[in-house]
């Protein structure tokens, strides 16, 4: 294609994108890390492989997801045509699935009964005890104690799935923390235990493995776009907390120029008051957590500090490093919308196009709303929508005073 | 010659295996770890490991953890720990401190800054939990370029080509981490450390220390007599996190002395 610009090639063979990225964990997990490595290798080219991933995908999970026009909305708005990516309507009901059938088929080849995750607002955890179900793995699923509070029904989806929920104390009781307490059990448990991680961050492989199995999200996307609406899209926009349905969608497009590629991170109650989880957004020092560089939300001594987003699954005080580089190369763009403007965008959805999106999906939409009516009607905006809201009704009800 | 090297040395013609404890800096508060330091010292500690918390310790168990919060919660910091060290030098020249924590705290502080305000501290080494040798070669220049060591860690897990690798890197001495599993955890194998020491040390060029999992006398001096140090952490914590803050120094100096005597049983025995 002509708009078809250089080769990207990146992460390097440690992980690398550019400064970011790499492999900053104990000794301990160095082993268990070339193992996956050395894994993936094997089998991402495999040609077995990929058809058993593909297979999955689309008899399991129900790919290929469609591009969906929200006609109703635009035309509210009066610009630019909104397109939604409906990862909302894979099995589990978001894109995290994806990933998980990806990884858990590599943990099936690897010999590993055990799989573990962490799991901030339970999307991810839900994915992984469905796969662990389909294979038949034991698993276990760390959540922090905050996060069990306030996603009770996600805790029994896990629980009814066959996984068991572990309530994690330590620290702010929520997400990082969660990652921390499977890294220890994967660094006890190393020989029996596959780690899913849910999003594009950790150690090398991690971001690269997932990111990889995300891309059917862009790939699909690039097909789709010429077959229903003639031409690639002028701007992908997604939300990203760790990012991973960005990174999926946003890959494929790196190298066409033309697409520019937006990622929307949470802005809480403004990134002015500090409590927020938009680390690219707010140029928040570059440090090392949770076994990569990146960009990362933390005091003057290098303390990671709590984050603050309506959406658990933003919730988060670093950001994949791919993301990272995008960010400084210049490649992608990053922006935050608060809480209100995502609840905004929820409500406006649900009214418009008799779809309720996750509100992690609904940072993306709402930024979407806010640029559309300056572009003219030609234009097309691809949103990665990329899970449903049924998860967040509690969330929505008692922002409106609603109690069930 | 360094303060740790002239340490194993010394030990070394006495025929004694060096004691290494760790605490966390600011644990239970600020105060209290200086007098601590030289409590672990009259209790027979040869090298002091310090701890600087961090809010997320992916590599500690949960006692650890908790000496992290607590001394987070009384306002501790990488810059406070210097102060720390400098304070116990006035009254310690010998006892060899190195800082064990994670990368974050240094990188938010600077490799240059950090390197050399350790220095000035009397700080004689540092062990970066989640700094491989691989990933940390501007921070591994500041700190040689400012004289301290930088330990690292070996694991059951390691390859023998991984043991040489990180041998290259490192000064002071080794850490083999004996078990698989996060600090504090129980489940030593006695056998398999047996069969690693000798291995490691054939590459080593340094002493090598064992640690994770050594809980009492018993253990110590099985550990002891197959390697140069035995490092307590987690056990020395869960002292602390017991005892009255008034009790405190007593009852780790009182622990620390029976873990002294078990080793000095092995005098003169060959390893």
């Amino acid at each position: 294609m002509a708009d078809v610009q250089q080769q990207y090639s990146l992460p390097d063979s440690r992980g690398h994108f550019g400064p970011y990225g790499g492999i900053f964990v104990s000794e301990t997990l160095m082993p268990a890390l070339e193992e996956l490595c050395a894994a993936y290798e094997k089998y991402r080219d495999d040609a077995a492989f990929i058809a058993e991933f593909e297979n999955e995908l689309k008899h399991y999970v129900g790919r290929p997801s469609p591009i969906y026009s929200a006609r109703r909305l635009s035309e509210k708005l009066g610009g630019a045509q909104i397109l939604l990516k409906r990862e909302d309507l894979n099995h589990t009901g978001a894109h995290k699935v994806n990933n998980c059938i990806g990884q858990a088929l590599l943990a099936k080849r690897m010999g590993k009964p055990r799989v573990i995750a962490e799991t901030g607002a339970g999307q991810h955890g839900v994915a992984t005890a469905t796969v662990a179900a389909r294979y038949g793995f034991e698993c276990v699923v760390y959540m922090g104690s905050e996060d069990v509070k306030r996603q009770a029904a996600n805790v029994y989806r896990m629980k009814l799935l066959g996984a068991e929920v572990v309530p994690v104390q330590s620290g702010s009781k929520t997400l990082k923390d969660a990652l921390n307490e499977a890294m220890r059990d994967w660094v006890t448990n190393v020989s029996n235990t596959f780690y899913i991680i849910g999003t594009v961050a950790g150690p090398h492989p991690y971001p690269m493995i997932v990111r990889d199995f995300q891309t059917v999200i862009g790939k699909e996307c690039l097909k789709q776009m010429p077959e229903s609406f003639g031409r690639q899209p002028d701007a992908v926009i997604a939300c990203v907390g760790g990012g991973s349905n960005a990174m999926g969608i946003f890959h494929p497009y790196i190298p066409y120029q033309n697409v520019q590629l937006i990622g929307v991170e949470a802005a809480g109650e403004g990134i002015e008051t500090g409590r927020h989880a938009a680390p690219l957004t707010a140029n928040a020092k570059v440090g090392v957590l949770h076994g990569n560089r990146t960009y990362l939300m933390q005091d003057e001594h290098g303390q990671i500090i709590e984050t603050h987003s309506i959406s658990a699954g933003l919730d988060y005080p670093g950001v994949g490093p791919e993301h990272a580089w995008l960010k400084d190369s210049g490649r992608a763009e990053y922006v935050a919308v608060t809480d209100e403007e995502a609840l905004d965008a929820f409500h406006v959805l649900c009214h418009s196009e008799g779809i309720i999106p996750a509100l992690e999906s609904a940072h993306a939409l709402a930024y979407a709303i806010k640029i559309a009516p300056r572009l003219s009607r030609d234009k097309l905006l691809l949103v990665c929508l990329s899970g449903r809201g049924d998860k967040d009704m509690h969330t929505v009800a008692e922002r409106s005073g609603i109690r069930f | 010659m360094s303060r740790t090297q002239s340490t194993f040395q010394r030990l070394q013609t006495e025929g004694r295996k060096a004691l290494i404890p760790f605490i966390t800096a600011g644990d239970p508060d600020g105060e209290l770890t200086v007098p601590l330091m030289h409590a672990l010292v009259a209790g027979g500690a040869n090298l002091i490991e310090l701890g600087v918390p961090f809010s997320d310790p992916m590599a500690d168990g949960p006692t650890i953890q908790r000496a992290s919060e607590r001394a987070l919660a009384k306002g501790m910091s990488l810059a406070r720990v210097f102060g720390i060290v400098r304070e116990f030098r006035k009254n310690d020249a010998i006892t060899p401190v190195v800082l064990m924590g994670y990368a974050n705290p240094i990188e938010a502080m600077g490799f240059a800054v950090f390197a050399e305000a350790a220095k000035e501290a009397g700080v004689d080494g540092v062990l970066v939990v989640d700094y491989p040798p691989e990933e940390c070669a501007e921070f591994t220049a500041c700190v040689r370029a400012a004289g301290l060591d930088q330990i690292f860690l070996l694991a059951p897990t390691s390859s023998e080509q991984r043991f040489r690798d990180v041998a290259l890197a490192g000064s002071g001495y080794l850490y083999y981490v004996s078990i698989k599993g996060v600090t504090g955890a129980a489940h030593l194998d006695f056998d398999e450390i047996a069969r690693r020491i000798p291995r490691i040390r054939a590459v080593a060029g340094m002493p090598v220390g064992v640690g994770f999992g050594i809980r009492d006398a018993e253990s110590a001096k099985k550990i002891g007599a197959l390697a140069d140090a035995v490092v307590i952490g987690s056990r020395i914590v869960e002292e602390i996190e017991a005892s009255p803050r008034a009790q405190v120094c007593t009852n780790v100096e009182t622990f620390m002395r029976g873990i002294r005597t078990a080793l000095d049983e092995l005098a003169g025995v060959p390893s």
